[in-house]
C-alpha cells in the first residue's frame, strides 16, 4: 500500500507532548472525555495516554452509533427481515451486533432471512431498483454523518418514484447527548464522574458545525475543542483543553480547522431538515430515554418511513446482564471493570455493543489496551 | 462507521455523482453535498458520499495515518465490496 511508511510526526508528537507537561498544573486532575469512538481508537492505536502526565484522564463516552442503539431496534430490524420478509440493507456494523435472543443478523441471513450488507446508500438504492417485486428497507443508524447520506437517499426514492424502498431510521444527535451526559447525577450531584472538558467529534462537526457546542460550553461551563482524528490532532486538542481548564475557560475552539467551519455543511444540513424531524424523545443504550435526541422520517415523506409502512410488535429492551455496557457509555465504569470482558466477551463473541463494534470502548481494550505493557507506544514520549 | 476516506475525483458524471480513486480501486459516489469538485479535487468520503473537499496535503496525511492506525485497508475493503 502506497500509504504505508514511517509515521514521520514523531517529532512534533514530542514537543506538543512537552508542551502538556510544561503546562498542567500538578495541584489538579484533568478529565477529559472523548466523545468519539474514532478519538478513543487514536488514543489507543498510538498510546497517547502513556504520552499525557499523570493527572490527564481520558474518559470514555457515548461516541459509537452501533453501542447506543437500543436492542429493540435491533429486534425490530431481524422482525422486519424475517416477518415482513423485505430485503434489509444495512452498514457492516450492523451485521454482528446480538438481539435480544443473542442471535445477530448474520444468523438470520443464514437461516433464511435476506439481509445484505451495503457500503452505502447507494447500494441499497441500486438493490431496491433491481428488486421491484420485493420491499427493500435501509436500517439507518449514524450520528450526523451519516444521516446527510440517509436523506439523500430518500429524496432519491421520492424522486424516481421508488415504491419499494423505505428506511427504518435510527438517526440520533451528538449534542442532545452531551447535554444529558452533564446533567446526569453521576457528573452533576454525585461526582463519580468528573469531566471537565470535551474533546469534540471532528466529522460530525464537519456537518453541524462547532456552533451548537456553544450551548454547552457556555451553560455547563465546560471546555470543548472539536479534534481531528490524527494522533497529533488529539494532543493538541488535549493541549488547547488544559490551558483552558488553567485559564478557567470555557469555549468552544476548533483544533480541526482544515475540516470542520462554525457553520458546518449548509447543503447537508438542508437536505436533513427537509426529511427529517426531531423525534420527542429516544431511549439509548445505556444512556436512557433522552429528549430530542433523534430523528424521524416526516410526514411529507411516510411513505418511505419503514416505521410506517410495516407493523412492528415494539417491545421493551432487555440488555444481557452483567454486561457492564450502560455504565462505559456513560463514563462510570471502564471495560475492564467488567466480569466478562476477555473472559466470556472478546470480539469473536461479543456479549455486549461495545465489544462488538470496532468503535466501541470494549473493542478498543481488547484490541489495543491489553496489550500495552508489552509494546511500546509507536510515539515514544520525550526524555 | 464513522470513519471517512480521503480519495481523488478522477471522473464526474451525471446526477451530481463522480468516480473516485485509490490507487488502483474506483468506486461511484455521490457529490450531492460539495459544491465546485474539479477533476483531480480530493474530497473525504464517508460511506459513499463526499462531505467536503480537502487539500493534497490533508488527503495524504490522513491516508497515511490511517494505514499507520491500521484502518485504511479496511475502509478500503469495505468501499470495495
Ligand atoms: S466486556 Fe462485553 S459484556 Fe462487558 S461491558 Fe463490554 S461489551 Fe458488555
Amino acid at each position: 500500500m502506497k500509504y504505508v511508511d514511517e509515521y514521520r510526526d514523531q517529532e512534533l508528537a514530542r514537543t506538543v507532548a512537552a508542551a502538556i507537561a510544561a503546562e498542567v498544573d500538578h495541584g489538579r486532575s484533568y478529565h477529559f472525555m472523548e466523545f468519539c469512538g474514532g478519538h478513543t481508537h487514536a488514543i489507543f492505536r498510538y498510546g497517547v495516554q502513556d504520552l499525557m502526565p499523570e493527572n490527564v484522564h481520558f474518559v470514555h463516552g457515548p461516541g459509537c452509533p452501533v453501542c447506543v442503539l437500543p436492542v429493540s431496534r435491533l429486534d425490530d430490524a431481524v422482525e422486519l427481515a424475517e416477518r415482513h420478509g423485505v430485503i434489509l440493507c444495512t452498514y457492516g456494523d450492523m451485521m454482528r451486533v446480538p438481539d435480544t435472543k443473542q442471535r445477530n443478523l448474520i444468523r438470520a441471513k443464514a437461516d433464511g432471512a435476506d439481509v445484505r450488507m451495503v457500503y452505502s446508500t447507494l447500494d441499497a438504492l441500486r438493490i431496491a431498483r433491481e428488486n421491484p417485486d420485493r420491499q427493500v428497507v435501509f436500517f439507518a443508524i449514524g450520528f450526523e454523518t451519516t444521516t446527510p447520506p440517509t436523506a439523500a437517499a430518500l429524496k432519491a426514492a421520492e424522486a424516481e418514484g421508488l415504491k419499494n424502498f423505505s428506511v427504518f431510521c435510527n438517526h440520533v444527535l451528538t449534542p442532545p447527548a452531551i447535554s444529558h451526559i452533564l446533567q446526569s447525577p453521576e457528573v452533576r450531584d454525585l461526582g463519580i464522574v468528573k469531566i471537565d472538558g470535551f474533546l469534540g467529534p471532528s466529522h460530525v462537526s464537519s456537518v453541524i458545525g462547532s456552533r451548537p457546542y456553544e450551548f454547552f460550553a457556555e451553560e455547563f461551563q465546560k471546555p470543548i475543542v472539536i479534534a481531528g482524528f490524527e494522533p497529533l490532532d488529539v494532543m493538541q486538542s488535549v493541549l488547547m483543553l488544559i490551558r483552558q481548564v488553567n485559564e478557567g475557560r470555557h469555549e468552544v475552539e476548533n483544533e480541526y480547522i482544515r475540516v470542520v467551519t462554525e457553520e458546518g455543511n449548509f447543503k447537508a444540513q438542508a437536505l436533513v431538515s427537509e426529511v427529517f424531524e426531531l423525534r420527542k424523545s429516544f431511549a439509548w443504550r445505556g444512556l436512557g430515554i433522552i429528549p430530542k435526541s433523534a430523528l424521524r422520517v416526516r410526514d411529507a415523506y411516510a411513505d418511505f418511513d419503514a416505521e410506517k409502512r410495516f407493523e412492528l410488535s415494539v417491545k421493551a429492551s432487555r440488555e444481557a446482564k452483567s454486561c457492564e455496557c450502560p455504565s462505559i457509555l456513560r463514563g462510570v465504569k471502564k471495560p475492564t471493570d467488567c466480569k466478562l470482558f476477555a473472559t466470556v466477551c472478546t470480539p469473536q463473541n461479543p456479549i455486549g455493543s461495545c465489544m462488538v463494534s470496532p468503535e466501541g470502548a470494549c473493542a478498543a481494550y481488547w484490541t489495543y489496551g491489553r496489550f500495552r505493557e508489552q509494546q511500546p507506544s509507536k510515539l515514544e514520549p520525550a526524555e | 462507521m464513522c470513519l471517512a476516506v480521503p480519495a481523488r475525483v478522477v471522473e464526474l458524471l451525471d446526477n451530481d455523482m463522480a468516480v473516485i480513486a485509490f490507487d488502483t480501486l474506483r468506486k461511484r459516489i455521490s457529490l450531492a453535498f460539495v459544491e465546485d469538485v474539479a477533476i483531480g479535487d480530493f474530497v473525504l468520503v464517508h460511506v459513499g458520499y463526499a462531505l467536503h473537499k480537502v487539500s493534497v496535503e490533508e488527503a495524504e496525511r490522513t491516508l497515511k495515518m490511517m494505514a499507520q492506525a491500521g484502518v485504511l485497508q479496511k475502509e478500503l475493503e469495505a468501499i470495495s465490496a
